[in-house]
């Protein structure tokens, strides 16, 4: 076995894989709510369309969304092998068992990371899928731009005004939040980066990035929904 | 005080366990260990088989004692052994339930008592330094800061009793093994072979069985010597360094 691939199996290399690939994730949900941040401009969608015409037709976004659904992959089966392979590891289970040691998102990764997959699924399905494979969305103009784009951001609209869909939206970044409340913090340890000068501080900004990155999206179907059921007048 | 054991039988690795269900008489100053011998002496008497369990110094240095009581390694009281577990811990009339330490790289032995020779294995593979380093040093000998020397002794302070992998819940020995390789890397005499080391201990820690960390920290917190996980971190920092820039061609 070469170096490389022993480093790579290797416990310790396996899991330098999740931390990186975990990183990366944490970067790409500060950015993807900074875009989705636009959905909350009341100007019927037109910066947002225009964003999204931008991330489906720019060349480096292209090549920087193949890494990121190439890392989801990467993260999600080597979680699960990693998880497998714990499992096997343990053997049996205690007749007793106690969560004064360890918090329960720590001892419950894989399946908030499976519920999460389950939700990039049908999140992707909603969007992602209907915007780049079928011409089920309309087409618009933006301001600022002399073609029509297609309509993402009236997609979006019908898709928060159905309760069951909000509802699995809000479960899924619940879950996100568990997720990252151990994940965040866990992936710099992982590196070997544990000190007593910066720790503290890592684990501080974990905890508040697991709540403050999740409400920041759950915000979007809350008030879009909101709006449609005409409790509030958002978009006037 | 009057207590209700449900204490692990399995007659080998291979047998299927059950609970068996017992009645003690103990007094509160007995440890968990003397408790243990009073059912065990009961059970004699009775002629059917004494329970099954590990121990030898019974002053919380070697390590021996390995039970887990209602779900924590090395019982409810924090930074001690089974047998520094005194039965003031407990309450009159308490059922306990006494488990062996679960893990796939520690197989059942009998009721109670595991094999953890897996962790020898891991001291074998790199855990010594291999030249002779003659007697114990004049103090001060050989200068080393203070504060290097108390992280070294903070680590060395292990007794290899198995509790961080039979806390964590995917069975894993980085606790076990970041303790040993920080205490020798440390110091002097073992600095030398650090680099080799590290990969070593780390090979045969993924070959005897043992799970991968996912930074729980349940072993930290069920540790009876309260090693850090910060030792944790310094093996995974110094397993990369040395696959990946090592001086000594390893």
């Amino acid at each position: 076995m070469s170096w490389l691939t022993k480093f790579l199996t290797s416990s310790i290399g396996r899991k330098l894989i999740m931390s990186l690939t975990g990183l990366f994730l944490i970067l790409f949900l500060v950015v993807h709510l900074a875009g989705n941040l636009q959905l909350l401009i009341n100007d019927q969608g037109s910066s947002f369309n225009g964003y999204a015409y931008m991330m489906t037709h720019n060349p480096l976004i292209k090549v920087i969304a193949f890494g990121n659904y190439f890392f989801i992959i990467l993260h999600a089966i080597q979680g699960i092998m990693i998880a497998l392979a714990n499992r096997k590891a343990k053997g049996s289970k205690y007749a007793v068992s106690t969560n004064a040691t360890a918090s329960w998102s720590s001892k419950n990764m894989a399946i908030l990371g499976t519920l999460i997959l389950a939700f990039i699924c049908i999140h992707m399905g909603d969007f992602w899928y209907k915007m780049k494979f079928t011409d089920q969305l309309a087409m618009v103009s933006v301001d600022g731009m002399d073609m029509q784009v297609k309509d993402l951001y009236s997609q979006v609209k019908n898709t928060f005004s159905t309760w069951w869909l909000v509802l699995i939206y809000l479960v899924g970044l619940a879950t996100l939040a568990f997720h990252l409340w151990h994940g965040f913090q866990s992936s710099f340890q992982s590196l070997g980066i544990n000190h007593k000068k910066y720790t503290p501080f890592i684990q501080s900004v974990g905890k508040i990035f697991s709540i403050v990155i999740p409400l920041g999206f759950a915000i979007i179907p809350i008030i879009y929904f909101a709006d449609a059921m005409e409790w509030i007048n958002y978009f006037s | 005080m009057n207590l209700t054991l449900k204490v692990w039988r399995q007659n080998n690795a291979q047998a299927k366990g059950q609970f068996e269900t017992h009645q003690v008489v103990a007094s509160e100053h007995m440890s968990f260990l003397e408790m243990l011998d009073v059912l065990n002496e009961t059970l004699i008497s009775e002629k059917k088989s004494p329970v099954v369990f590990a121990h030898d110094c019974r002053e919380g240095i070697c390590g021996t004692c390995n039970l887990v009581i209602n779900g924590r390694a090395h019982g409810p009281q924090k930074g001690t052994t089974v047998c520094q577990l005194h039965m003031r811990a407990f309450k009159d009339g308490d059922t306990i339930v006494v488990e062996p330490w679960r893990a796939a790289a520690f197989p059942v032995i009998k009721d109670l008592m595991v094999d953890r020779s897996s962790l020898d294995k891991i001291i074998q593979a790199g855990g010594y330094i291999s030249v002779n380093t003659g007697q114990a040093q004049d103090a001060n000998d050989i200068p080393i800061g203070k504060d290097v020397a108390s992280q070294a002794f903070d680590a060395a302070t292990c007794i290899g009793c198995g509790a961080c992998v039979a806390a964590c819940p995917n069975g894993s020995a980085m606790l076990f093994t970041s303790a040993k390789v920080a205490h020798l890397g440390l110091l002097p005499q073992g600095e030398v072979e650090a680099e080799a080391r590290v990969q070593s201990m780390v090979n045969q820690m993924d070959e005897e069985g043992f799970g991968m960390c996912s930074n729980t920290g349940a072993c930290e917190a069920e540790c009876p010597k309260e090693i850090s996980i910060s030792n944790i971190a310094m093996l995974n920092r110094q397993y990369m360094a040395s696959v990946l820039g090592s001086k000594t061609g390893v």
